[in-house]
């Protein structure tokens, strides 16, 4: 049955959405078994510096020596991680509050949404450099900063959802029944609304990942020893001018990652009905 | 209805600077040390608005780490940064829209079909991967121009130029993509509407179509797209010019995070914030000029 419903969904995929959805797989199983696919361990010097790619390392080695696909498959794990925690918790909160204002319309609903625009108003990058600059850049810090500073988009898009929703007559039947405010979000809209909020999501991951790659590429995210994709191409970056291309290959590395959810999230989304609010 | 628009955005305005202001005052442990140095103890209100006055005076205050005035920091990069933006704009705006309007026109076609795939594509390419794919092949196998865009007084307008090609195209293909689908968009919507199909019986060619009854009425929401892809593109400096080595306000604001160099996180994240959103409040108005129809209200 399992494998039945796999084959239905397969079938209905485009092509694009299938080689991307093969990727993401394979990103997601080497960030898990990181240490058993690794082939070195990934902070031990290895070989020279900015050795060019060969039979015993894969994509090279980077500024200090260190072997690129071992860094590669342990910094997918801090990427994966902390942009998919932050998706979900700017999720949480962006849809928590986004169903809240539409639930209760009125001041509530006007107060939030202001408040909304108003962190709306403030580039996102720009925002959170200057909270970075006063906040530790520890990893639960990063988590928090891109989670909420990415929930105001998701609180648009929810609450735009939920608006259509409130309006219908099993909402209005359950209110009648005296059911609460939180049973009216979690019980009748919630599950109403999930298929546009779930492309959503894969497009915030993307979205999450881009930024974190961007705020570590600048030296202001994952703090070294630790390593993601975007600070691996920060280390690497002074030899792009020579001519060693070892800081491409963390920074393709994102790229595949985001092109694949995109394919993924455009194929379902040209399935499903059209999405609401929009990127 | 204009009333209503134009007084959100003024009113965003004084928001945004209290609430840098707020993000600050939130870990007071962090600040401390720094507070105690720089007599900030008084109430977090009268500091910010002592500081909003001397904004609005021109002071921007002065510099933790080295103690120079943030104006003059700021002047020469300001227009550096200016300079960059302004010319990755000429170049893709007229693109985007050209683009979009092949795309039309060639609707579902192999054309449309190759142009939707690559910017799809390219709006999912974090930034520092197209700048380095450019500097790699451009800059360092081709030797056509310079990998690091440093720019001075001295060098003449045509040096200027070549030392920031390889950002502004960078720039460029950053915000085309994203400019040209949501031109593409707004004139297909216009397509679904009666009046096209009218002017489709009478027999007119698809190019006329489009040009002559889409375009005029898909300015709009045009205009709105460029200009919010301009304000994006203000905020894609930052890091367009660490990667090129560029002299500007991007480098500045992140050299000063680094340092933890509160005053001028706070000018620069301040003026960055204030043209983004003069940029949107510029489209809420120009989106109002391109059609008449917001200009009375219902």
């Amino acid at each position: 049955m399992n494998t039945n419903f796999l084959h239905s969904l397969a079938s209905h995929l485009s092509w694009g959405a299938r080689i991307g959805l093969t990727c993401l797989i394979l990103f997601a199983c080497a960030a898990i078994l990181a240490p058993f696919v690794a082939p070195y361990n990934p902070n031990e010097i290895v070989g020279d510096v900015w050795e060019p790619v060969s039979g015993a390392f894969w994509l090279g080695t980077d500024q200090l020596g260190r072997d690129i696909l071992s860094r590669l498959i342990h910094g997918a794990r801090n990427t994966f991680f902390i942009a998919g925690a932050a998706t979900l918790l700017s999720f949480s909160m962006g849809t928590f509050l986004g169903f809240l204002a539409a639930v209760s319309g009125g001041k509530t609903d006007q107060l939030l949404s202001r408040a909304n625009d108003l962190m709306m108003a403030i580039p996102t990058l720009i925002f959170a450099l200057v909270v970075l600059s006063v906040l530790p850049s520890s990893m639960a810090v990063l988590i928090i900063v891109m989670g909420v500073l990415d929930s105001t988009r998701v609180f648009r898009l929810s609450r735009a959802v939920a608006v259509d929703i409130v309006v219908m007559d099993y909402v209005e039947s359950a209110r009648l029944r005296g059911e609460g405010t939180m049973w009216v979000i979690f019980r009748e809209i919630l599950p109403n609304a999930l298929s546009p909020l779930f492309a959503e999501f894969g497009l915030r991951f993307a979205f999450a990942v881009l930024f974190l790659s961007t705020l570590s590429f600048l030296g202001l995210g994952i703090q070294p020893p630790d390593a993601d994709w975007g600070s691996m191409v920060k280390e690497n970056k002074d030899g792009i001018v020579f001519g060693i291309p070892a800081a491409l290959i963390p920074a393709a590395a994102i790229a595949i990652l985001t092109i694949s959810i995109n394919l993924v999230v455009d194929s379902i989304l040209s399935r499903t009905s059209s999405l609401k609010g929009g990127r | 209805m204009i009333s209503v628009i134009i007084f959100a955005g003024t009113e965003l305005l004084p928001g945004d600077v209290a609430q840098s202001i707020l993000g600050q005052s939130a870990t007071p442990e962090a600040v401390q040390n720094l507070r105690l140095e720089m007599g900030l103890d008084k109430p977090a209100i009268t500091r910010y608005f002592s500081w909003l006055v001397n904004i609005f005076q021109g002071d921007l205050g002065t510099s933790l780490s080295s103690g120079r005035a943030i104006s003059d920091m700021i002047g020469d990069r300001f227009s550096n940064t200016l300079f960059l933006a302004a010319s990755a704009a000429i170049v893709a705006v007229p693109l985007a829209i050209f683009l979009g309007l092949i795309a039309v026109l060639h609707r579902d076609g192999i054309i449309d079909k190759f142009i939707s795939i690559t910017t799809l594509s390219m709006i999912s390419l974090p930034e520092f991967f197209i700048g380095y794919l450019l500097i790699l092949f451009i800059a360092v196998d081709l030797n056509w121009l310079p990998s690091s865009s440093i720019i001075y007084d001295s060098m003449s307008f045509g040096e200027q130029l070549k030392a920031i090609a390889l950002p502004c195209i960078t720039l460029t293909l950053v915000v085309l993509a994203h400019m040209m689908r949501m031109t593409r968009a707004a004139i297909l919507n216009v397509m679904s509407s009666p009046y096209i199909e009218t002017a489709q019986l009478k027999g007119l060619s698809s190019f006329k179509i489009i040009f002559h009854h889409a375009f005029p009425n898909a300015i709009s929401p045009i205009i709105t797209v460029v200009v919010l892809n301009l304000a994006y593109l203000v905020v894609g400096v930052v890091v367009v010019e660490i990667i090129f080595v560029y002299p500007g306000m991007g480098q500045l604001l992140v050299d000063h995070v680094t340092n933890r160099d509160i005053p001028v996180v706070q000018a620069v994240g301040l003026i960055f914030a204030a043209i983004y959103i003069l940029l949107n409040v510029f489209a809420d108005v120009m989106a109002i000029i391109a059609n008449p129809r917001l200009r009375h209200p219902k």
